[in-house]
This record gives C-alpha cells, sequence and structure tokens, in this order.
C-alpha cells in the first residue's frame, strides 16, 4: 500500500498532529502560560479546520474498515466549525487562575473524543463505530468532572461514566445480535441479510439505543439534565452540540444503509422517539429555573426534531438534518456560550438572575436573544428554515400528524424561550449582573456564532452545498 | 419601464432598517432628540416616497389598458427551496399595497412626531424609537410582500416588534404579561397561517402573489379538484390562513390579547393596535382575495360570518367598559370585524366587488380616524395621568384642540357625514345589503351602538361633571397636536376620495355612486345612539347607574366581557397547568431535582448515605434505560406481527 494512500484519513491525521504537538508543549511550557497553550491550541485548531476543506480523494482503507466520502468529509466539518467555536468560547475560562496547569487536558480530552467521533462517521464496519463511540465517550466523564473542586461535577462525571457504560453494553449486545445472525460486521455484507425477524429487531434495537443514549432520545435521556447541570458550563455546550450532532450523522448514515431493509420497523421506532422526546423536553423545560438544565431540556426536544428528517427517508431529508445541526450548532453555542460567559464571570446560573439583563449587557442580552429565537424557530433567523425544512421534509412524506404535534410543541416550547427574553428585556433587578468584559477570543467565538445564525438562513448556498452531498435511501 | 420608475421603493425598507440598527445599537450613547430625531427621519423619507411612489401608480404608470396591473420592481432569490419552488424577497406593487404603503408611513409618521412630546422623558426613550423603526420596517415588509414566505417572515418580526413595544413599561407586571399574552396566541394563530401556506404552497407549487392570483393560472385548479373531509382543499389552506388573519386582527374567539395589549404606550396602541398591525389580517385576506373569491367561496362566508359576530360582540361589549383605551380597542375589534365582513360579502369582478373596495376603503378611513382616537386618548391620558373615564369630566374647557379633533373622530367613526366614515361604512353596509340582508340589519345595528359608545366616552370625558383636579389639566405640547391635527383634517377629508376608481378587487375600476336608502336609516341610528348617549351623559345624572341596575345580567355579562378570557385562564390554568405540567413539574422538582439535592447534601455530612443515594439513583435512571429499549422491541414485534 502506497503512502499518500494514508491521505484519504487527512482529518484523522492532522487531528492526530494537533493532540501531538499539544502534548509536547505541555511537557515542555511552564504552567502559567495558559493563555499562550490557548491560543497555540485555537490557531493549530484553526489551521486543521481550514484543512478539512481541502478536498481529496474518496475510496476506503484497512479492507473496508475505515470510508471516505464527500458526505463523511462534510459532516466532519461541521462538526470542526462547531469545536472551534466552542474552544475560542471556552478560551476566558480556562485562562482563570483555578484553572491553571490543566489547560492541556482539556485540549488533548476534547480533541480525543472529537477524533472518536471522527472514527464513527467513518467507520465501515461495526467494529470500527464502537471502538469510535467508547473513544468519544470516555474522555467526555473526564470533561464532565473536570471541576475537580466541584461535588457537582464530580457526581456528575461518575453517572456519566456508569451510565455510558450501560449503554455501550446495550449496544454491545445488538452488535453482537447482528453479527450472530449475519455472520459479519462489516456494513456492505451486513446490509443484504437484515430482515424483519424479531431477533434482528431486536438487535437493531438494542444498537440503536446506544446511539440514543448519546443524542439523548427519550427514553435514553435520563443522564442529561443531572450531567449537563454538574458539567462546566462550555463542557455541556460540547456534549449538547458536538457529540449529539456526530451521533446523530451516524444514525442518519447507518439507517439509510445498513438498516434501510429494516424501514417498516425503525419508522414506527423513530416515529415514538420522536414524539416522546419532543414532548417529553419541552414539559420538562417548562419550568426548569437552572439554566443549564433548562438549555439540556431544550436541547433535548430539539434531537427529537431531527428525528422528522430522518424518518422522511429522502435526499432532501437527510440535507435538512445535517443543515439543521449546522444551524443548532450557532444557535446553542450561542446560547451556552452566553451562559458560560455570566456563569464564569459572576457565578449566575438561574434563569432569574438574568432579570435586566439588557440593561448591563445589552449586547450579550442580544445574542442570547437571537439565539433564543432561532432555537425557537421565529423567522427570519436561520432556526427557522432548519425547523421549517424538517417539517417540510416529513409532510412531504406524508407524516400529516407527526408534523402537526412538531409545530404544536414549538408553540410551547415558545413559551419557555421567551421566559429568558423576558427576565432579560423586561423584568428588572435590584441586583442585576453587573457588565461582563470577556476577552477577544471568547468574542471572536461569540460573533461567529451570531454571524451563522443570520448567514445561515440568508444564504441559501448553505443548503444548496449541502444538498450536493446527500442522498437518499 | 414603469417598473424601474418604482424601484426607489426598495429605499424604504432599507432606510427603515438602518434607523433600527443605528439607534437600537448606539442609541444609548445618543442624545434622546438626536435618536428620535434619526427614526423620524427615516419614517418621513419613507412616507415621501410612499406619497411619489401612490401618486405615480395611481395617476399614470399604474394603469395599464384599463386596469391597475401588479408591479414588481424589484426581486432577489432568496432561498432556493427545491427546484420548481424558489422563495424571494421582493416588492409589489398593486392598488392594495401602494395604498397600505399611504396608510403605514402616514399613521407611522403622525404617531414618531407625537411620539417626541408623549414619550419625553420617559426612560429609554432610544429603545422606544428604535422599536418604533423596527417596527415599521416590519411592517412595511409584510405590505410589500412579493409571496406568501415573505409575508409570513415579515408577519411573524411585525408580532415579534408588538412584543417588545407593548412590554415597553417593563416595570409593570400588567405590560409584561399582556405582551405575553399577544405574542403566544398570535402565534398560535400563526400556527394556522404557515399550516395554510404549507398545504397551498404544496399543491400550487408556488409561493407568488401574481402567480396565485393569475385568473387564468393553474394555483386554483390545482387544488379545486382534491377535497378532505367534503371541503376542497384549496378551502381549507384558506380558512387555515384566515386563522393567522383572524389572530392579527383580533377575530373572535382569538381577540383576547387586543384589550390587554393596551398596556403598552398609548401611540404605540395608536400605531399597532389601531391602524396599522391589526388590519394586516384583513390586508392577508384582501392580498389573497382572488383565490377565495375564486377557487373557494366557502372559506369567504366563514370570514362573512366571523366579522359580523365580531363587530356585533366587540360593540356590545364597548358599552360597558370604563377605561378609555380599552373603550378604543373594542372599538377597534368592532370595526376590523366590518372589513372582514365587507370582504366575505364581496364578489370578485366590477359592481360586484363593491366590498372588497369597501373593505379597504373602510380600512383606509379607519387608520385615520382611530389613529386620531387614540392619540386623543394619550392627550387625555397625558394631561390626567388616569385611563379610567370616572377620574375625567368636563374636559373641553382644558383641552380645547384636543376636544375638536376628538369630536371629529367621534362623528367619522359614528358615520355622520361629510366625515371620512360615513364614505366607507355606506359602502360596506350596501355590499352587505346585496349579500344578505342579516348581515345588514346586523352591521346597521352595530352602526348605532358605535354611536353611542363613543359619544358615551366623548361626553363623559369632554362633558359630563366637572371635577376639580389635583394639576391643573393641560393641553398637549405643540408636537402632539400637530399629530393630532394632521390625522383630524386627513379624518374630515379622506372620505371623498373616490376609492372604486382606485381600488377594485379585479383592478378594473368603475363607478360607485350614494346608496341614499342605505345612507338614511345608518344616519338615522348613529344620530339616535350618539342622542342616547348624550341623554345619558352630557350632563352629570343617574340614568346610565339606573339602567345598569335594571338590567344587572346583561350588564355584567358585557362588563366581563362575556367571560371569554376567563374561559381560557380556566382551560389554560386547570387543564394545562394544572393537570398536565404540574404534576411533571412536581416530579422533576421533588423526585428528580430533590433526589439531585438530597445527595449534594448528603455528601457533605455522611459518606455512606451518598453511595447508596447515588446508587438508587443510577439504578432507576439504567433501569428506564433497559426498559425502554425492551419496550420498544415489544413494540415494534407486535408491529411487525400486524
Amino acid at each position: 500500500m502506497e503512502l499518500a494512500k494514508f491521505l484519504i484519513m487527512r482529518s484523522e491525521l492532522s487531528l492526530l498532529a494537533v493532540v501531538l504537538i499539544l502534548l509536547v508543549v505541555e511537557i515542555f511550557s511552564a504552567k502559567s502560560k495558559q493563555g499562550a497553550v490557548v491560543n497555540l491550541a485555537t490557531g493549530l485548531f484553526l489551521l486543521h479546520t481550514i484543512l478539512g476543506f481541502v478536498p481529496v480523494a474518496t475510496g476506503q482503507l484497512f479492507g473496508g474498515m475505515y470510508q471516505h466520502t464527500l458526505l463523511t468529509g462534510l459532516m466532519k466539518s461541521v462538526l470542526n466549525i462547531g469545536v472551534l467555536i466552542l474552544i475560542m468560547q471556552s478560551s476566558g475560562w480556562l485562562k482563570q487562575p483555578a484553572n491553571k496547569g490543566r489547560v492541556s487536558e482539556f485540549f488533548l480530552l476534547i480533541l480525543s473524543t472529537l477524533m472518536g467521533m471522527y472514527f464513527m462517521l467513518s467507520a465501515g464496519d461495526f467494529l470500527m463505530l464502537y471502538l469510535g463511540l467508547e473513544l468519544a465517550t470516555i474522555p467526555l466523564a473526564a470533561l464532565v468532572a473536570y471541576n475537580l473542586k466541584e461535588m457537582k461535577s464530580m457526581e456528575a462525571g461518575a453517572k456519566f461514566i456508569l451510565l455510558a457504560a450501560l449503554s455501550s453494553g446495550i449496544m454491545l449486545f445488538g452488535i453482537s445480535l447482528i453479527y450472530g445472525s449475519s455472520g459479519s460486521v462489516y456494513y456492505a455484507e451486513v446490509v443484504g441479510t437484515m430482515e424483519m425477524n424479531p431477533m434482528q429487531i431486536m438487535a437493531m434495537v438494542f444498537f440503536l439505543s446506544g446511539l440514543g443514549f448519546k443524542i439523548s432520545l427519550v427514553p435514553f435521556h435520563f443522564w442529561t439534565a443531572d450531567v449537563y447541570e454538574g458539567a462546566p458550563t462550555n463542557v455541556a455546550a460540547y456534549l449538547s452540540v458536538i457529540s449529539k450532532g456526530a451521533s446523530t450523522f451516524v444514525l442518519l448514515t447507518l439507517l439509510f444503509t445498513v438498516f434501510k431493509t429494516m424501514f417498516d420497523a425503525w419508522e414506527v421506532l423513530l416515529y415514538a422517539m420522536a414524539v416522546l422526546t419532543i414532548t417529553l423536553g419541552n414539559l420538562f423545560a417548562l419550568r426548569q429555573q437552572n439554566m443549564q438544565r433548562f438549555l439540556a431540556f431544550s436541547s433535548i426536544a430539539q434531537a427529537g426534531f431531527l428525528l422528522l428528517g430522518i424518518i422522511s427517508g429522502t435526499h432532501y431529508g437527510m440535507t435538512t438534518v445535517i443543515y439543521f445541526v449546522l444551524v443548532y450548532v450557532f444557535s446553542n453555542l450561542g446560547a451556552f456560550g452566553v451562559a458560560a460567559i455570566v456563569y464564569n464571570a459572576s457565578g449566575k446560573i438561574n434563569i432569574e438572575d438574568y432579570r435586566g439583563f439588557y440593561q448591563t449587557n445589552p449586547r450579550l442580552s442580544l445574542v442570547m436573544l437571537l439565539s433564543l429565537f432561532s432555537l425557537a424557530g421565529i423567522p427570519p433567523v436561520a432556526g427557522f428554515f432548519g425547523k421549517f425544512f424538517l417539517f417540510a421534509a416529513a409532510a412531504e412524506q406524508g407524516y400529516y400528524w407527526l408534523v402537526i404535534i412538531a409545530l404544536l410543541n414549538t408553540i410551547i416550547s415558545l413559551y419557555y424561550y421567551l421566559r429568558v427574553v423576558k427576565a432579560m428585556f423586561l423584568d428588572r433587578s435590584e441586583e442585576p449582573i453587573g457588565l461582563i468584559k470577556s476577552d477577544v477570543l471568547t468574542r471572536v467565538a461569540i460573533a461567529v456564532s451570531v454571524a451563522g445564525i443570520v448567514a445561515a438562513g440568508v444564504f441559501s448556498q448553505v443548503f444548496d452545498w449541502i444538498h450536493l452531498y446527500g442522498w437518499g435511501m | 419601464m414603469p417598473t424601474e420608475l418604482f424601484s426607489t421603493t426598495v429605499w424604504i425598507p432599507i432606510a427603515l432598517l438602518l434607523a433600527f440598527a443605528v439607534v437600537g445599537l448606539f442609541g444609548h450613547k445618543m442624545k434622546p432628540v438626536v435618536a428620535g430625531g434619526i427614526s423620524t427621519a427615516a419614517i418621513l423619507l419613507a412616507m415621501v416616497i410612499s406619497y411619489s411612489t401612490a401618486y405615480f401608480y395611481f395617476f399614470s404608470d399604474g394603469l395599464v389598458e384599463g386596469k391597475y396591473v401588479m408591479l414588481v420592481p424589484f426581486l432577489h432569490e432568496w432561498l432556493r427551496f427545491t427546484d420548481t419552488l424558489s422563495i424571494d424577497m421582493g416588492i409589489l406593487l398593486d392598488p392594495i399595497s401602494v395604498m397600505m404603503m399611504v396608510v403605514v408611513t402616514t399613521v407611522s409618521s403622525m404617531v414618531h412626531i407625537y411620539s417626541f412630546g408623549y414619550m419625553k422623558g420617559e426612560k429609554g426613550f432610544q429603545r422606544y424609537f428604535a422599536f418604533l423603526s423596527l417596527f415599521s420596517f416590519a411592517m412595511m415588509g409584510l405590505v410589500l410582500a412579493v409571496n406568501l414566505f415573505q409575508m409570513y417572515i415579515f408577519w411573524e418580526l411585525v408580532g415579534v416588534s408588538s412584543f417588545l413595544l407593548i412590554g415597553f413599561y417593563y416595570q409593570k407586571p400588567a405590560a409584561v404579561a399582556a405582551s405575553k399574552k399577544a405574542f403566544i396566541v398570535t402565534r398560535f394563530a400563526d400556527l394556522g397561517f404557515l399550516l395554510g401556506i404549507l398545504l397551498l404552497s404544496y399543491f400550487t407549487r408556488t409561493f407568488d402573489f401574481p402567480t396565485l392570483m393569475d385568473p387564468g393560472g393553474t394555483a386554483i385548479s390545482s387544488m379545486a379538484g382534491l377535497s378532505f373531509m367534503g371541503v376542497s382543499t384549496l378551502t381549507w389552506a384558506l380558512v387555515l390562513i384566515f386563522m393567522g388573519g383572524a389572530g392579527k386582527s383580533a377575530m373572535f374567539p382569538l381577540h383576547i390579547w387586543l384589550p390587554d395589549a393596551m398596556e403598552g404606550p398609548t401611540p404605540v396602541s395608536a400605531l399597532i393596535h389601531a391602524a396599522t398591525m391589526v388590519v394586516a389580517g384583513v390586508y392577508l385576506v384582501a392580498r389573497l382575495f382572488g383565490l377565495y373569491a375564486m377557487g373557494a367561496p366557502g372559506a369567504l362566508e366563514v370570514v362573512a360570518f366571523i366579522g359580523a359576530f365580531t363587530s356585533l360582540f366587540a360593540a356590545v361589549i364597548a358599552v360597558t367598559q370604563t377605561d378609555i383605551k380599552r373603550i378604543l380597542a373594542f372599538s377597534t375589534m368592532s370595526q376590523i370585524g366590518y372589513m372582514m365582513l365587507a370582504l366575505g360579502v364581496s364578489g370578485y369582478g366590477g359592481e360586484e366587488g363593491l366590498g372588497f373596495t369597501a373593505s379597504m376603503f373602510h380600512l383606509f378611513t379607519h387608520a385615520m380616524f382611530k389613529a386620531l382616537l387614540f392619540l386623543g386618548a394619550g392627550a387625555i391620558i397625558h394631561a390626567v395621568h388616569s385611563n379610567n373615564m370616572g377620574d375625567m369630566g368636563g374636559l373641553r374647557k382644558y383641552l380645547p384642540v384636543t376636544h375638536i379633533m376628538f369630536l371629529i373622530a367621534a362623528l367619522a367613526i359614528s358615520g355622520i357625514p361629510p366625515f371620512a366614515g360615513f364614505f366607507s361604512k355606506d359602502e360596506i353596509l350596501a355590499a352587505a345589503w346585496a349579500n344578505n340582508q342579516l348581515y345588514f340589519w346586523t352591521e346597521w345595528f352595530v352602526a348605532g351602538l358605535t354611536a353611542f359608545y363613543m359619544f358615551r366616552l366623548y361626553f363623559s370625558v369632554f362633558w359630563g361633571a366637572n371635577r376639580t383636579y389635583e394639576h391643573q389639566p393641560h393641553e398637549a405640547p405643540a408636537s402632539m397636536l400637530f399629530a393630532l391635527v394632521f390625522l383630524g383634517l386627513a379624518s374630515a377629508v379622506v372620505g371623498f376620495i373616490p376609492f372604486s376608481a382606485f381600488v377594485t378587487a379585479d383592478g378594473v375600476p368603475f363607478q360607485t355612486h350614494m346608496h341614499l336608502n342605505i345612507a338614511i336609516p345608518s344616519v338615522a341610528i348613529g344620530i339616535v345612539g350618539i342622542a342616547i348617549a348624550a341623554w345619558m351623559y352630557m350632563r352629570p345624572g343617574t340614568v346610565a347607574d339606573r339602567l345598569a341596575t335594571a338590567m344587572p345580567g346583561l350588564y355584567k355579562l358585557s362588563l366581563k366581557k362575556f367571560y371569554i378570557d376567563e374561559l381560557y385562564l380556566w382551560v389554560t390554568h386547570t387543564i394545562i397547568f394544572k393537570g398536565i405540567s404540574a404534576p411533571i413539574a412536581w416530579f422533576d422538582r421533588h423526585v428528580v431535582d430533590g433526589s439531585m439535592n438530597g445527595i449534594a447534601w448528603v455528601t457533605a455530612q455522611v459518606a455512606e448515605k451518598t453511595k447508596k443515594m447515588q446508587s438508587g439513583q443510577l439504578q432507576h435512571y439504567g433501569y428506564a434505560m433497559v426498559l425502554g429499549a425492551v419496550a420498544f422491541v415489544l413494540l415494534l414485534l407486535y408491529w411487525g406481527a400486524r
């Protein structure tokens, strides 16, 4: 095999290079150089992201265990954009004295999980997928417990790792049933053998429940609120956006390829999960007081909407799912970004604390407003188009009731998103959060989110570009 | 090319958006006068462009071969949806959009000028003007939309800016609650609108008004054949779209937000809740009128019925209210009911289309006199610092100019010639007469009620008992008076515009004439209404109270607005909040949060207990996950077995 052939793994290779450089820097740099490490990591990751857009040949490696297509390249780029925004947002927090000497640890962990997600996306067989999934999960537990001094953070980390282990156990059981019934773990070979018999149905459901855990679909969502609440805000943002987005992409491609013969089964499964996830996520979000918990439930509901695009099974549906994830990356990172800035500067985390926020921090509160409107799907911001396309994709295939249930839920969701808006703009407080000054990188990150929220809606080229790489069942 | 001539119209939205951006972002660093000046300059520019556009459209370039045509001077492809369906942003000029441009920019300009006096010294003066610019921008985008989708987007933006403006006095809890109520009720209605748009575009494969409206096109025929539950899909789609319009225009039963929205600043009420935003629903139906008239007469019957019912219902309520702004709010509902009814009873071409013309005419005149009434009410509130009619009386001595202007507006709304309302109401009644006499008699009666409640308000405020005021009431400052006098003159003269020569359903002008057999009874009942009001309220006395005690049931029912709000409250609070949401919140607070808090507390206290609780928690979660997976397997097996 020529060495040049490995170039199709350029995303993995360049990410690995970033990780190795950071590891070396970690060894040789003084512990006090937090800022330098953050800037270096951001710069390197920016290069890596740009490199991801350079076209390379498609193909497969290791006898089909690894495959690179234009679609996986696109998905990785969407994740890269999200991670780039996220690490820039985290810079202010990482530079705090409390994180002295542990900055590169944050990057190493987060980039390792990203590597795992790359392998999940590019996997050509269930074994590679499983390895990728574990790599994407275990470092996350350490990240959740990053605030070593906070009991809540430790607690959340422990919960996450235990439940993740349980879920991957179930998933592994599903994979072993697939192997047992079809005699192979390669997608290409499995696809012909999947039928609607009880054993393979069970295999599929158990397998999908593992992905359901990562995407936090009901009833595999229980960990979400506790873990998001306990985790550092930036890590919670990572969980809710990047980790969720990557697993959604995997779910999408697997259902469209390996399990396409079992459409009748997963149609029912997705239908039920979509209704449950959207509705329960919304109803729980209604009365949350804690901002992180609130965003956790809101992100559960958002994931439910994604299923509408997947269930359509069409090329158009796939495009809308990827588009929605992209929009969701910008919107949710906008909302989490502001929450993180506020928490890291003032330690305030309840919605009540945001009273009168507009008076003291007009710009941040406008960012929050825009992000929440995007999440709620109010035109003309991008979130509206994301939802609209999802609904259109499902309606096109005749899922009218599902669309109506989802539409009703968007109205419920409006209520709780408005609660935050009301607190920021309309309520008044005796002691509002003071004026917050954040560092340059964080501000750039917020600006990028805002630009994304607006631009992804206004420029149709984004949607067209995604449409180019997608395909239907 | 006439379209090139009109390309200046694109500067209207750009100027307003720029004003919003500049004042919104940097307003807090500017002097209030500068911020207000920027916004006002933008809207005045828009007004000038609108007037010149209207002049050139109606008198030279709009009329092609005896018919007013649709012109699209600006079009930009915005989002490509599928190969055949794309969403454009553009500007559409036709008689109704040009007319609306004039209405919106005129009223908005007057409100801007008026606000200089009214909002002076108010905290957040700059923010207020920024929101006004945003609203004007959104409203112009809605009016000039070239397709349903653009209209929907601006429709929502109008809702957002109205939400911000109603909640402007955020110190007042009532204002905050009202803004939320308005937003959520109209959002609910917009759900119908969106479904209607989806349905319509799914079958016709287009969003564009010119294509949809083309009488020889395929849009109508592509849907007329299909039916759902015995009614054609086109009718369904149009009824759903009307639901959106009914929400914005506060038609029964989606009207509950409008009276509460009066918590906002009074000039805002004049702009949004009298002249522009609330008539968006009428505009929407008028915009799609070709479809309604040619493809779905059934949907028009719904429009007519809801319009007639709302006009009666709201007028009855207005009779007993005591808050002057609320009286005006119910009066607005009632008058919009008139407009809807007129659309509902209208035919499409020639004289048949009288209802359409009448509706647009009434929209135009109503915008002038109702804005005047609200601004007048603002001047009164400004003078006595109260909204309650009981705190007023004998004000004609203190506020001479306001008094005269208010009288003109009250005469106009009561349909007394030669003021504007007379002409438009006469045409509506004529159209109703031609369609269904029941509608005619209902609206005739409502005309009497209107005259009565409006003069009840007028006499109680300007005549009635002479009160001693703590502060001597004083006439409003010049900026406010300017707006009042301008609108007063407009209310007096715009009735003489021969509207049917400009605005008709199919674009072909026709001649209307006075309908004496209708004008005489309608003026007569107006005068009767005024006379009764004068007898009861002009002099201090007990006539009104005696009447109220004589009919306690009816009086209470009307005073309490027929208990509709209570009904909604009961449904949302008892059924949704208590029945569904509260148990879930309880579960979350006590079971989930409770155990979380419990863990944190115990962790600090006793180590062993922590472990115990923690493992209990996880077992619960894990149990649910496994159970869920198994349940799904069973569900699918059952499904497969079927």
